[in-house]
């Protein structure tokens, strides 16, 4: 395997696994939140053995993220040596908030872990709440710097010298709105709906059913809301990077001719070739309209960008139609859920509700990683959006392969092991939490 | 501002040195614990360290966007030439974090419990070793930039019986740094023995480790006892650090439990100041005898003056809220026991 490309895959695999946790690190605590208070306020205790059953699950995903974490801060180094020593003094702002906001989130999750039956119980769900809201934090602060390199700005590039740079102007970028709100509500999404899928199935299997149902009903709200309100979040990113980055997007469509009434594409096969694409159903004109709010508006192809300066098209292409294509049916689940809780009622009980939820379960991740896939590789070959490429960017020593193996192989036994703790975790739940829950069966 | 940096930036590796430092030791210790005790000292340190666990963990993350904000050159240098060493540091850091919480919060308490103790321990040596190893090649001057094979550029940086030994002396300083803090934690007289014994067996060994870094550096010509004793501050910190060993032996014999663990961090920091006060402002030596420094290289006047405020910022939020976690946390305020805890 070539050195550039050991040192993509392993960036890609380090990102990709620590975007699940850091999601679920960032959320879970709301979920926890809501399900404190209302212990603390109905004394009803399956509400504190759902917190405390979650707890558990939260401090695997946030000793897994923070290590994935520290391994990303190091690995920027190790892998893009050239670009962090001029790249780190211009986007490093959010990296050094986010060092706070992270440290506090820290210090939040030990006071809420070990606190319980210690402390004042409001300050306890206090510090809880702080652990969700220094997540979120960190997480639009990390989203901000990762989109100034989409959307490089607060310094001047002349003649391969980095001046004037103005680290507040590098943070607020053009870009950073868009990806982290964005990324924030697919947090809330993905891990709404992944949670609330695991408890549909025991619910299904009648297991534990009150502790189920409330938990299902506690995570399937945040899931299906923000499942709702992420289309639009996803126009307002496509308008901004049709904007900023015309070849990101004409690769994410697949759009191969710059011409008035431009298709929007869905799905089929991106021929390079013959610059085209097979078996795709086109709607003429909606691209246009989606970006320009006018049917017949030109939007730029990639018949107007050099060779070299193309994203990969099929990768692109593909993830985002993933994305794009798992999103829809999030905000057709939401859609559902909402009609549940307002008119039919007897759904929430249905087994073919559940199952739906169910099969769910992991759509929420997946379009996220597609995502992820979407703006990394729609971004190349630049690693700095027009100023620097990746190919310059990557570290002198060679053997990145072995590096990427062992990467790979460590974050699969990693990942086997979670899933199997999850697996004990969701079976003890009639053992650990029977005494308190008369209702379980 | 830039010296409120480089001053955040050596204190944070000052308690990652001391709070991850010695909980890098209590897995060290676990592998000296005979079997019967492991278990009952496991629990000991679940409830010392466990809520300030992550936290600790958070000082390495400060010191690294110290430095690749405000230092790129160092940082990508570093990560350049001592990659493998970092890899296995990093390898290390992973398996340790994921180990602890496993055994912890695993729902099942059966065999797999073996594995994650396995993991903890072994990653425990490691990680404190490949971080001694980095720490001693930035000193040792064989960071070559203009080596032309994988060896001499990859290899020979860090592989060399200087930054082994300085390796193998972090190790022990953990060990130490672990038992002083576990003997304030242990609630029977037994155990706190077993603790007061492992201490002096880490004193002794980081003793003897101290020594062979000296005897490594002088045959691999690196003038290690000019800089520790070739000025003033070094003498001082020196004389020091061993005055307050003896205190520290001798209130340990008189059963006090918190002043040894500041006598303790103490030492550490007299080690700190020692190495690397002579250095200063040049923490990299390279092998064509060039430095880098702190004072060059540096982000723009800019980039130093947000990073130091976000530092200083960063820390009226941290400090407190810190010293109240382990306030809060300390032995005795821990009334009520987690009765799921298996």
């Amino acid at each position: 395997m070539d050195n550039l490309v050991a040192a993509r895959s392993q960036m890609a695999l380090s990102l990709g696994f620590h975007i699940i946790f850091s999601c679920i690190g960032m959320v879970m605590p709301f979920f926890m939140a809501i399900s404190h208070l209302l212990w603390l306020k109905t004394k009803d205790p399956v509400y504190k053995n759902i917190t405390k059953a979650w707890s558990k699950g939260v401090a695997i995903f946030f000793a897994t993220g923070a290590v994935s974490g520290t391994v990303l801060s190091f690995e920027l180094g190790l892998l893009w040596p050239e670009f962090m020593k001029h790249a780190g003094p211009i986007f490093g702002m959010p990296f050094s908030l986010e060092g706070t906001a992270f440290f506090i989130e820290a210090i939040a999750l030990g006071f809420f872990l070990y606190g319980w039956d210690k402390f004042n119980p409001w300050f306890h769900w206090l510090t809880g709440v702080v652990v969700g809201i220094s997540g979120i934090i960190s997480g639009i602060l990390v989203v901000a710097a990762n989109s100034w390199m989409n959307s490089p700005s607060g310094f001047d590039y002349i003649n391969g010298q980095y001046t004037n740079i103005d680290p507040m102007k590098a943070m607020f970028n053009a870009a950073w709105f868009e990806q982290a709100l964005h990324m924030s509500i697919a947090a809330f999404a993905a891990t709404g709906l992944a949670v609330a899928g695991v408890h549909a199935l025991m619910i299904v299997r009648k297991q534990s059913v009150v502790f189920h149902k409330k938990a299902f009903r506690i995570a399937a709200v945040f899931g299906v809301t923000a499942s709702i309100l992420q289309p639009f979040s996803g126009d307002l990113s496509a308008r901004d990077v049709a904007q900023r980055q015309p070849a990101k997007l004409a690769a994410m469509e697949a759009h191969f001719k710059t011409e008035p009434w431009s298709p929007l594409i869905i799905g089929g096969v991106p021929d390079m070739k013959a610059k085209k694409v097979n078996y795709a159903i086109e709607i003429p004109g909606l691209l246009s309209f989606m970006v320009y709010d006018d049917f017949k508006h030109p939007v730029k192809g990639l018949d107007q960008v050099p060779e070299k300066d193309q994203p990969p098209v099929p990768i692109t292409h593909y993830a985002f139609q993933t994305m794009v294509g798992l999103g829809m049916l999030m905000m057709a689940l939401g859609l559902l859920y909402f009609i549940a809780l307002l008119k039919k009622r007897s759904w929430f009980d249905a087994n073919w509700f559940l199952k739906l939820f169910t099969w769910a379960t992991p759509i929420g991740f997946i379009a996220v990683e597609a995502g992820w896939t979407v703006t990394e590789t729609g971004r190349q070959p630049w690693i700095i959006q027009g100023i620097m490429r990746t190919a310059d960017a990557v570290t002198p020593m060679p053997g990145i392969t072995y590096s990427f193996y062992l990467f790979t192989t460590v974050y699969l036994s990693l990942s086997c092991i979670v899933i199997f703790m999850l697996y004990r975790q969701i079976k003890m739940v009639p053992k650990l939490y029977n005494l308190s829950n008369p209702a379980a069966s | 501002m830039i010296y409120v940096i480089i001053g955040f930036l050596w204190l944070s590796l000052l308690l990652y040195l001391v709070m991850g430092g010695a909980d890098f030791g209590a897995g060290i210790l676990e592998l000296f614990s005979s079997r019967a005790n492991r278990a009952r000292n496991r629990k000991i340190m679940y409830h010392a360290i466990g809520p300030i666990w992550e936290a600790n963990h958070m000082w390495l993350i400060i010191a690294i966007v110290i430095l690749f904000v405000g230092f790129p050159v160092i940082y990508s240098t570093v990560s350049t030439y001592l990659h493998i060493p970092l890899l296995i540091m990093l390898m290390g850091i992973i398996a340790r974090g994921t180990a602890f919480a496993f055994r912890n919060y695993d729902a099942v308490y059966d065999n797999m419990q073996r594995l994650y103790n396995r993991i903890f321990i072994y990653s425990s040596f490691i990680t404190p070793l490949f971080l001694g190893i980095i720490a001693g090649s930035t000193v040792s001057g064989r960071i070559d930039t203009g080596a032309h094979d994988f060896m001499s550029a990859y290899i020979y940086s860090w592989l060399n019986w200087f930054s082994v030994s300085i390796g193998l002396f972090t190790i022990a300083l953990c060990g130490f740094l672990a038992a002083i803090y576990l003997i304030g934690e242990a609630e029977e007289d037994e155990r706190r023995r077993s603790f007061i014994n492992k201490a002096k067996a880490m004193n002794i060994a980081a003793v003897v480790f101290g020594a062979n870094v000296f005897v490594a550096a002088l045959s691999e010509h690196i003038p290690l006892a000019d800089w520790v004793f070739g000025n003033a501050v070094g003498i001082t910190a020196v004389a020091a650090a061993t005055i307050s060993l003896v205190i520290l032996w001798y209130l340990i014999s008189k059963g006090k439990r918190k002043i040894i663990r500041i006598l303790a961090g103490f030492q550490v920091t007299m080690i700190l100041i020692t190495t690397t006060w002579k250095h200063y402002p040049n923490i990299v030596t390279l092998k064509n005898g060039g430095y880098l420094s702190l004072m060059d290289g540096g982000g723009s006047d800019k980039t130093m003056l947000t990073l130091g405020l976000a530092l200083l910022i960063g820390c009226v939020f941290i400090l407190p809220a810190l010293i109240y976690l382990i306030y809060s946390f300390q032995r005795g305020s821990v009334l009520v026991e987690d009765s799921e805890q298996h």
